[in-house]
């Protein structure tokens, strides 16, 4: 009964650390193909929501990252991995407030300890896995059905 | 009210969005913080603001943002422009201080897209 949907859209992209000016312009693609699948507005505003917080964090914190998007016809999935220094305390990271941003992330408005908490507030499943010198991995599912309009 | 009215009421300059001034708006959010904006914000509404680097635009193009003000006289950086212009989203620019902005358009009947942020505020 319950085997794994067929993906109705499947993406990928890559983000490069540390380039500032390009923060966002993935996750803008992003929100340009959900649209195309004819999703709820609320459903493409999370997914892309949550794919931004991501990407900006790759760009913060990062050497470089992938975001893997996948959607079936029940969730929108979205995986990050970067290849980066790593969370050393996890459950610090998701403390709300909790911040190691530079003068440079505060300055594009971000890096105020709340990244982590609004991709955790905005999926309906979050998990993370951090290895540190290694990188971070996020996995977020966005529901579709519950979140129908 | 359209955000002609808008432009009327902050004396404002419009930078990008000339042929948008039509657009109905009845909501605001104001921050200069964008992951407050991404937390809080609500489609359709204006996003009052002193940042000013291309994060606004992106911050406004993943939420359906109708239209940003640029509080303070601020002035965007070239690559902001483009980008609105890419994307279609009107930019005013004001003198006003953000206090006296949003004061400003509430007496004139412009609300908070969230009149109060409680526990688990959800999106939608």
């Amino acid at each position: 009964m319950n085997a794994p949907e067929k993906p109705i859209h499947e993406s990928s992209y890559t983000v490069e650390g540390g380039n500032f000016d390009e923060a966002g312009k993935v996750s803008s693609q992003i929100k340009a193909n959900l649209k195309k699948l004819h999703l709820s507005k609320d459903v493409v505003m999370k997914a892309s929501l949550v794919a931004y917080e991501s990407e900006i964090n790759i760009v913060s914190y990062a050497k470089k990252g992938m975001i893997q998007l996948s959607v079936t016809p029940q969730k929108v999935k979205i995986e990050t991995i970067d290849e980066g220094q790593g969370i050393p305390d996890i459950d610090l990271a998701m403390q709300e407030g909790y911040s190691t941003a530079t003068s440079k992330i505060r300055e594009m408005g971000f890096g105020a300890g709340m990244g982590l908490c609004n991709i955790k507030k905005f999926s309906d499943l979050f998990q993370i896995t951090s290895e540190i010198g290694k990188g971070t991995h996020l996995k977020m599912i966005i529901n579709i059905v519950n979140n129908a309009p | 009210m359209t955000l002609n009215d808008v432009k009327e009421i902050l004396n404002a300059d419009v930078l990008v969005g000339q042929d948008q001034m039509d657009m109905e708006v009845k909501t605001a959010f104001g921050a200069d913080l964008m992951s407050d904006v991404l937390a809080f914000a609500k489609s359709g509404s204006l996003l009052l603001t002193g940042l000013t680097n291309p994060q606004v635009i992106r911050t406004s193009d993943i939420l359906d943002i109708a239209a940003i003000v640029m509080v303070r006289g601020k002035k965007p950086v070239p690559e902001t422009i483009r980008l609105a212009e890419e994307l279609k989203i009107p930019v005013l620019s004001t003198k006003y201080i953000l206090f006296e902005t949003a004061g400003r358009l509430y007496e004139k009947g412009i609300k908070g897209c969230v009149e109060r942020v409680d526990s688990n505020i959800e999106r939608s």
